[in-house]
């Protein structure tokens, strides 16, 4: 029988992957927030196009389904992933085509005489859209993207199935060995807490910062 | 101020040549042919509806001409010149001859995100290249000259309506357009803010280099300084100098949107 203190340590070794894959897939989820995000606003209709389908895909299938594509099927077609860059890879799509939406429709709630006042300035399109419509798309969005990336750091769970020793991983293996049941998954709880919550509070920090003197 | 002997020489600020707008099926404005002189202030009135606001957004390329064509200081604005031809201008034509126009707008469109004095600042660093102490300090004269010196930090929501639309103002002068269009700027306004946007006007008025296109409901405003006065309904029914068109109208439409202005 382990000492609880030697479960912690198991546990935290867990929560360091967790980490890791939570910071770099929403890295990837917000570039490709962006990416998609804009490509469904683009003047060219097969850039549009393309940027739809993304979007439905990965918000039409199951992640579950996706991870499992990754890391079992493709072996059999001769592609090769580790376990973490295919949880990286899958959740930053996913998240990133839930992301693109936010990205698309606070950029579309700015309303049009703010890019009348820039043309008029006689602003470049680019200088219109980096200086004045994604400032203020931005605030729009951290409250959403705040969201996502606490049900991001949930979703990371799910890449123990494909045998990523992330902190459930590490919970479901410890309770295999130890059988202490309750006390494991009761601690797996109350890290993913202690993970979550700092994000919470960031988020709400973030968003105070943000509109205070605009409100 | 000019007079029309006098104008009639020069190379006109502006010149709409048969210009015809329509949204869809809708006819906005059929046949425009309006010469602005330079440092010429022309008020524009008409009923709701009447493609007052689409004459002025053509003016600074917000809404494309259907057809005929828009010189600013005698450089096609919508077309440019190639082998003797006339050819659709791209971007870059179109941002050189902008340049020369600017617009202030009823709902003010200031930047929300921006201090005061970055909303008046940021076009002259990032369009024209000013370096930004210069900027600064071109910023502050500007917005003292609307008297809004004391908010240069603040933000655009924490002033009044009025002083929004002074800071869009300042906004718009620093980029010294030779012609500028005014949307109704106080018909957004609570009526006790009207007063202070029309007095800097005025002097803008007063001042006299400027060219101005000032579309406006404060008839009072236009008498007072305008040096011609246009009454349109989806083309131009009939303009002349202020007394004349206010004080003997010829135009029976002209008559009727008068008389009921006076009676509101
Ligand atoms: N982008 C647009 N799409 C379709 N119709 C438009 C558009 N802009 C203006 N219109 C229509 O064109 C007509 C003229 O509009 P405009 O705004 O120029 O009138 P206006 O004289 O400025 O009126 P007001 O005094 O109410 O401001 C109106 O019938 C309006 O509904
Ligand atoms: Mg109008």
């Amino acid at each position: 029988m382990h000492p609880p203190f030697n479960i912690l340590v198991q546990l935290l070794r867990g929560t360091v992957v967790t980490i890791e894959l939570t910071v770099f897939a929403a890295l990837l989820a917000f570039v490709i927030s962006f990416i998609v995000g804009f490509s469904r606003m683009a003047k060219f209709w097969p850039l549009r196009a393309i940027a739809i389908i993304y979007t439905e895909f990965f918000r039409g299938t199951s992640l579950l389904v996706q991870l499992f594509w990754v890391y079992f099927v493709l072996p059999l077609f001769n592609v090769n992933i580790s376990a973490l860059a295919a949880g990286i890879l899958i959740l930053g799509m996913n998240f990133g085509a839930y992301g693109s939406e936010v990205v698309r429709s606070s950029v579309l709630a700015i309303p049009k005489g703010q890019t009348e006042a820039g043309v008029v300035l006689n602003m470049k399109p680019s200088q219109i859209t980096w200086r004045i419509i994604l400032p203020q798309a931005f605030m729009i969005m951290i409250p959403t993207f705040g969201n996502n990336l606490i049900e991001l750091l949930k979703s990371t769970a799910l890449v123990s199935l494909i045998t990523l020793n992330d902190l459930m991983f590490q919970g479901k293996m410890i309770q295999n060995t130890t059988l202490r049941t309750t006390e494991v998954f009761g601690l797996v709880l109350v890290i993913y807490f202690c993970l979550a919550y700092p994000l919470t509070l960031g988020v709400r920090w973030l968003e105070r910062k943000i509109t205070v003197g605009r409100a | 101020m000019n007079t029309n002997a006098e104008t009639a020489k020069v190379q006109p600020m502006v010149r709409y040549r048969n210009i015809c707008k329509s949204f869809g099926d809708l006819k906005v404005l059929t046949d425009i042919n309006l010469e602005i002189a330079p440092s010429e202030k022309v008020a524009v009135i008409g009923p709701s509806g009447s493609g007052k606001t689409t004459l002025g957004r053509m003016l600074v390329t917000l809404e494309k001409p259907t057809s005929g064509t828009i010189e600013i200081d005698g450089e096609m604005l919508w077309h440019k010149t190639v082998k003797g031809e006339l050819v659709p201008a791209d971007e870059k034509h179109l941002r050189k001859v902008r340049g020369n126009a600017g617009m202030v707008f009823q709902q003010f469109n200031l930047f929300p995100h921006m201090t005061i004095l970055r909303n008046v600042m940021e076009a002259p660093v990032h369009v024209l290249g000013i370096p930004k102490d210069k900027a600064k300090e071109q910023a502050i004269s500007m917005l003292k000259k609307v008297g809004l010196e004391a908010k240069l930090d603040n933000y655009p929501r924490q002033l009044s309506g009025g002083q929004q639309q002074r800071v869009a103002i300042a906004r718009a002068l620093v980029m010294h357009p030779k012609v500028m269009v005014f949307d109704e700027v106080t018909s957004a306004l609570d009526p006790e803010m009207v007063g202070e946007v029309l007095l800097v006007l005025k002097e803008i008025a007063e001042e006299g280099n400027m060219t101005m296109l000032v579309i406006t409901h404060e008839m009072a405003f236009a008498q007072e300084v305008a040096d011609r006065v246009i009454f349109m309904e989806g083309s131009i029914v009939e303009q002349g100098p202020p007394q004349a068109l206010f004080g003997n109208p010829h135009n029976q439409r002209t008559q009727e949107f008068l008389s009921r202005f006076r009676n509101a």
